[in-house]
């Protein structure tokens, strides 16, 4: 039983965000850290890893410097991590990340059905929460998104998943794909030192593009900026909005009033 | 020559530095103001692996040596010198267990300490031996009947005396001889005729529990000497020689855990209708405490560095000491004056900081014992 975790590294908010003229972020210039989703996810699996003593895999696509947050990932207590990166892929976006990811789970998988995927809901540069979802469509897997707490028995995952009111509990079977939550009780464990001393010692596969090419899922119009169907033309900080009204009083006039200015705005 | 930190160490001075923040930094102040280290937080550390720096794995220890034990102790220091001093006085110990111990010793004391959770001190000092260590009057006797010796006295000061398990205690087992009668027993808390007496109320590092040591017809198993009778005065010095080392580190750490602090405030302060940081005043105190405590992180360092290479490390360990101490002393004060009456307060880290970077001047070896080492050495050409 193998999880593979994927990880993006996103700029760190807690320092200055560069952007450039266009608008997008600069990222050369700005420090990054490990998306806080996709550590929850790391940690959800190092539980289960734990537990069952099952195989962790770090997985994400990126550049070359890439390699320093995975060894990260595995001085934590991954097993080992893949890295993939080529400059077909560059300029993907979700959806050409999610094939190029899941033509690498798949290759690194040779045909062998016993894994899971966990990926972080969303990661807090774009937001999209997106890849994960996608590499289960596009990997026929079932998914379960938002999950708080992952547990698993035989190939019976079961997922407290997080909803806008409280928890649902459901289940599924391996192999499939969890999106998790940066949950309060899923505060990623440190790194410790006897992972930091042996982490450039462990496995870390790069899969490049000759490397994947016989994936089916690797087709030229489907990957890097070119199998990108999402275009950015503008990306700005949204204007604040202006100061409330305030109705006085608890009345039934003042409800009256309230109910008249939500019916104007089509509120209800 | 190379100056950079390897990419392990790259990332264990980032896991110290996470750790220091979000384990240490918010319960300084409690620690400050309660007497009491959060023992949970030490075991935080041994799950880490901080506890075994320097020990072998197959002694539960994670192997590295006195650079790694620099790295943490000072990403410690610049949040919590009590926390800095805890894990670096713990090490004393296991290292000098791994270094002098017999394979048995090793086998039975190391996984305690390194991996085990059990908190280690290291006893040498008593009330008329302090730098003057020829001084001790704890003694040793041999019973052959049981194969122990009894040991009788005092020690004084002890880091984590009321709380520790294991003890390297020194004791004369040829009082005549004096220092060429001194040996090195592995104490532990249990054993017959041990206790600690009073747990001293200090000025700064108040978490870290000083206590006394009280051994009265105190009974450990002969197989418990560690390294060859009559040699314990030697164990000592070599043992302190690394804990200097250990000492600057944390010196070096609340240095720069204060300049962080001054640089922070001088640009959010405003006076005359702009930050602080514009009045040449406080530049050039900033560049006085950047510069000083840049000189003293290359000292600190090179010092770990001589330790891990086999270098005789006794002349550099004094002058790291020495130095990363007395600029400790000087950065915080500064700092303090930095932040102006809020330093003096206790509601900003300021002023307890400037108390707890006092002892790096003390302890281990007051900084005039170290004059005289490095003095001594310096004249015989060394």
């Amino acid at each position: 039983m193998r999880i593979y975790v994927t990880v993006k590294q996103v700029p760190d908010t807690s320092g200055t965000v560069a952007v450039h003229e266009d608008g997008t972020l600069d990222r050369a210039s700005m420090q990054t850290i490990i998306n806080p989703d996709d550590l929850a996810a790391m940690e959800q699996a190092l539980r289960i890893k734990d537990a069952t003593g099952c195989q962790v895999t770090a997985i994400t696509m990126g550049p070359p410097p890439a390699e320093g947050m995975l060894r990260e990932l595995i001085a934590m207590g991954a097993d080992d991590a893949i890295l993939v990166s080529g400059r077909e892929f560059g300029g993907s976006d979700t959806f050409a990340t999610s094939q190029i990811l899941g033509a690498a789970i798949v290759h690194a998988q040779a045909g062998d059905n016993d894994f899971m995927i966990f990926s972080g809901r969303q990661a807090i540069d774009g937001d999209t929460a997106q890849v994960g979802p996608q590499i289960a469509e596009k990997l026929n897997l079932p998914q379960i998104s938002y999950a708080a707490e992952v547990t698993k028995e035989g190939d019976k995952v079961t997922v407290k998943r997080m909803l806008e009111d409280g928890y649902m509990t459901i289940s599924t079977q391996t192999p499939c794909l969890i999106t998790c939550i940066n949950d309060q009780d899923m505060k990623p464990r440190y790194m410790n030192l006897i992972g930091i001393m042996d982490c450039y010692s462990k496995p870390l596969q790069i899969f490049d593009y000759n490397e994947l090419k016989d994936e089916p899922l690797i087709e030229p119009d489907k990957i890097g900026l070119k199998g990108s169907p999402t275009n950015i033309f503008t990306s700005f900080t949204p204007p604040q909005k202006g100061i409330g009204e305030m109705l006085p009083g608890a009345t039934k006039e003042t409800a009256e009033l309230l109910a008249a200015k939500l019916l104007e705005k089509h509120a209800i | 020559m190379d100056f950079s930190l390897t990419r392990e160490q790259e990332l264990l001075k980032k896991l110290a530095a996470q750790f220091a923040e979000e384990e240490l930094e918010p319960v300084a102040a409690e620690v400050d103001e309660t007497h009491e280290f959060p023992w949970d937080n030490f075991q935080k550390m041994v799950k880490c692996g901080f506890t075994g720096i320097g020990v072998p794995r197959e002694y539960g220890g994670v192997g590295g040596g006195a650079i790694e034990k620099v790295i943490a102790v000072e990403e410690f220091g610049k949040k919590c010198l009590t926390s800095a001093a805890c894990l670096s006085i713990h090490l004393i110990t296991p290292h000098a267990i791994n270094e002098f111990g017999t394979k048995e010793q090793k086998e039975e004391y190391l996984p305690q300490i390194t991996s085990g959770g059990k908190l280690a001190a290291f006893a040498l000092t008593e009330p008329g031996a302090g730098s003057d260590a020829a001084g001790v009057k704890t003694v040793a006797v041999y019973d052959s009947e049981t194969d122990e010796y009894i040991l009788n006295g005092t020690k004084c000061f002890i880091t984590g005396g009321s709380r520790a398990d294991v003890f390297v205690i020194f004791a004369l087992t040829e009082p005549e001889k004096k220092t060429k009668g001194m040996t090195a027993f592995i104490v532990e808390r249990s054993f017959p005729g041990f206790s600690h007496g009073k747990i001293e109320n200090k000025m700064g590092i108040c978490g870290s529990e000083t206590a006394e040591l009280v051994l009265e017809d105190c009974r450990v198993p002969a197989k418990n000497v560690l390294g060859k009778l009559g040699k314990g005065f030697k164990i000592a010095m070599m043992a302190l020689d690394g804990a200097r080392i250990g000492v600057a580190a944390q010196a070096i750490g609340i240095a720069q855990g204060a300049l962080d602090l001054a640089v922070k405030y001088s640009k959010e302060r405003e006076q005359f209708g702009a930050p602080i940081a514009n009045l040449q005043g406080i530049q050039w105190y900033i560049a006085d405490m950047a510069t000083k405590t840049e000189a003293a992180k290359q000292l600190a360092y090179y010092a770990a560095w001589s330790q891990d290479a086999g270098k005789p490390i006794n002349k550099v360990a004094a002058m790291a000491k020495m130095h990363c101490s007395e600029n400790a002393r000087y950065v915080t004060n500064l700092a303090l004056q930095i932040h102006g009456g809020y330093g003096y307060m206790k509601d900003y880290p300021l002023e307890r900081m400037y108390r707890d970077a006092k002892i790096t001047e003390i302890y281990e070896g007051t900084n005039e014992i170290h004059k005289v080492v490095i003095s001594r050495a310096v004249l015989a050409g060394k």
